[in-house]
């Protein structure tokens, strides 16, 4: 019988002893972070590398990144779980190719946001929190981006997108099928 | 959106919207990193005291003196010192610092060595919130072009003093603004907060001497030693030093980032003619002056009250300056709605670690949540300021503060939204809403 897939990492967290594996550029970009720090404090390239470098590898925080990640820095596994479960931006379970994060925080929501969301969860027919059965968009909704002079706005992967009417998100959505 | 500077020569947004303003040959071209080569030809003392004499007080929010949490430095410590840029810029309402980071990355650069040469820190780190990566990619540019052209390293401008500076990004957390939780971060823990004292400025990263300073702040240094302390101090007020920028948003009709002398009088001029005016011309209601973290204003508190722009001018008017991010809002908002969705923030923000603000803030939003269907009780204004009595002053950092004053306020100034909601109460016995 087929093992379920897993979902998120308190499914899988029990099961897997794999371990990932990067390419020696990857590992070199890996060392750029860790020479930021005193020798004996590796532990502060925890957060870059697992953000930086093994999400974007692995498209989520994985259980064979971890424990990539906790051999790499001579941590425990459970270390590296204890501070990756702290942080929003780290994706506990596998998002759409294009994560489109909305901000909902005050600015946003009284310059346009429900509607905003509203349009982007009808057209890709998912709720936030969702991903499109294609795997292509996730919709999450986000606290303050830093944005707000700008609002409504919302961040795809990295990029910024402001000023936000129906018109353009239509248009960023369409550049993006 | 608009940035600029009234009132004042532009001093912090010099360089912002300027063609390549982000490259080091404009920045040199533009008077840059000459206060640099100046600074290694004065004493740490006397550079501290041109901070001390400044009246800057940081910029994150807080608003604490600089130059006396540069003092608290132990000089003889024999461990290594920090200098910490705080670029975890979150509050909502704040978006200032994105500006000076994209356009003017050698202005911190420079400020965060001549606060390094003042208090023998050989290492400085900028912590960047996750979701500005492309600021990081900027910075990292800025920083090689720095160490290339020997700003950055060994024996910069043959003054024997040594230097780095690294990037450094968070993964979203808004605690990790506060400076300890920002600490904990940096070092590779989840983003709490630590007992203070010690303070950073004794113990701080990896238990050694650490100053920790919000990016507005750290690129007015280069401005201060430019022009003495004294006179920078005096383009602002006496207790309030120099000039301020400003994040506007929400219902103005040019909302952006201003730059204003301290003391700029005032807000309604400001709102009502700087900005442009409410949009669609709808009538003022509420501003939150400082941030989502400060006490919410009503009209009443604004219109005709020549509230000055400054530390103690918007105190005594009833709110906190804070960031300086302000966010107006018109009449057809129902600060019901408003305060409910900061709670949530606050809610989603809390780290967890203590419990007044961790159970605190999910308590406010439940209630809210009832409110917000139609199902509250005519009692919910008074749990929630009971709920807020048992975060205020109770919680381990200020984040449980924050996350009281606006639901505090907000009942304080607008009853009457309260009461809508309380006495339409659903089992339509319309009883008074006791507030």
């Amino acid at each position: 019988m087929a093992a379920a897939t897993p979902t998120s990492y308190t499914d899988k967290v029990i099961v897997s002893d794999e371990v990932a594996e990067f390419s020696p550029e990857i590992i070199a970009e890996m060392n750029e972070h860790l020479a930021k720090y005193p020798p004996e404090r590796k532990r502060s390239a925890l957060i870059p590398i697992l953000m930086l470098i093994i999400q974007r590898e692995r498209g989520w925080v994985d259980n064979a990144g971890v424990n990539f990640l906790a051999k790499f820095l001579d941590l425990e596994v459970t270390d590296i779980w204890e501070t990756a479960t702290f942080y929003s931006m780290f994706n506990l379970r596998p998002v759409g190719r294009h994560h489109i994060q909305i901000c909902k925080t005050l600015s946003c929501k009284i310059m346009g946001e429900p509607e905003i969301t509203e349009h982007i969860c009808s057209k890709l027919g998912i709720h936030p929190g969702e991903t499109t059965e294609d795997g292509k968009f996730t919709v999450s909704l986000v606290e303050c981006l830093g944005s707000c002079g700008t609002a409504p706005m919302m961040q795809i992967g990295y990029d910024f997108h402001e000023d936000l009417t129906i018109e353009t998100v239509d248009q960023i959505l369409d550049s993006l099928r | 959106m608009e940035i600029k500077a009234i009132g004042c020569e532009p001093l912090s947004l010099k360089r912002v919207g300027i063609q390549d303003g982000h490259t080091l040959k404009v920045y040199q071209d533009t008077g840059g990193y000459v206060q640099l080569k100046k600074a290694f030809g004065m004493s740490p003392d006397e550079i501290i005291q041109h901070v001390k004499d400044s009246a800057l007080r940081g910029r994150g929010g807080a608003g604490f003196p600089t130059g006396m949490k540069w003092s608290f430095v132990p000089k003889d410590s024999p461990k290594p010192k920090y200098i910490v840029c705080n670029a975890d810029e979150s509050e909502p309402g704040s978006f200032k610092d994105r500006y000076l980071l994209e356009y003017d990355p050698h202005a911190l650069i420079e400020g965060m060595i001549i606060a390094g040469w003042a208090l023998k820190a050989s290492t400085g780190y900028i912590y960047f919130r996750g979701e500005y990566n492309y600021l990081i990619h900027i910075m990292d540019r800025a920083l090689a072009e720095a160490r290339d052209a020997g700003l950055l390293g060994k024996n910069i401008f043959g003054s024997g003093f040594d230097m780095d500076i690294h990037t450094h990004t968070g993964a979203g957390a808004y605690i990790c603004g506060e400076e300890t939780a920002l600490l904990s971060s940096l070092e590779g823990f989840r983003g709490h907060p630590r007992m203070k004292p010690p303070f950073p400025a004794v113990e701080g990263l990896y238990a050694c001497p650490t100053v920790v300073n919000n990016v507005e702040t750290l690129t007015s240094i280069p401005q201060i030693l430019e022009m003495g302390g004294i006179a920078w101090r005096d383009l602002g007020t006496e207790k309030s030093g120099g000039t301020k920028l400003w994040s506007i948003s929400g219902h103005v009709k040019k909302p952006g980032v201003y730059e204003l002398p301290m003391g700029y009088a005032d807000m309604e001029k400001f709102i009502m003619e700087d900005c442009g005016g409410m949009l669609r011309d709808n009538k003022l209601k509420a501003v939150i002056p400082g941030g989502s973290s400060v006490y919410i204003m009503n009209a009443g508190q604004i219109l005709g009250k020549n509230v000055t722009l400054d530390y103690e001018g918007i105190v005594e008017a009833g709110s906190m300056l804070g960031t300086g991010g302000m966010m107006v809002m018109d009449e057809t908002v129902d600060v019901v709605e408003t305060t409910k969705n900061l709670s949530e923030f606050y809610k989603h923000e809390s780290c967890g670690w203590c419990t007044p603000c961790r159970e605190g803030t999910d308590w406010l939003v439940k209630i809210f949540n009832r409110i917000s269907v139609g199902e509250g009780r005519p009692e919910d204004a008074q749990l929630l300021l009971d709920i807020c009595d048992n975060i205020e002053g109770k919680s381990f950092c200020p984040l449980g503060d924050a996350a009281a004053w606006p639901v505090q306020s907000a009942i304080k100034q607008f009853p009457d939204d309260f009461k809508k909601w309380l006495t339409k109460k659903a089992n339509g016995n319309g009883i008074e809403a006791n507030i």
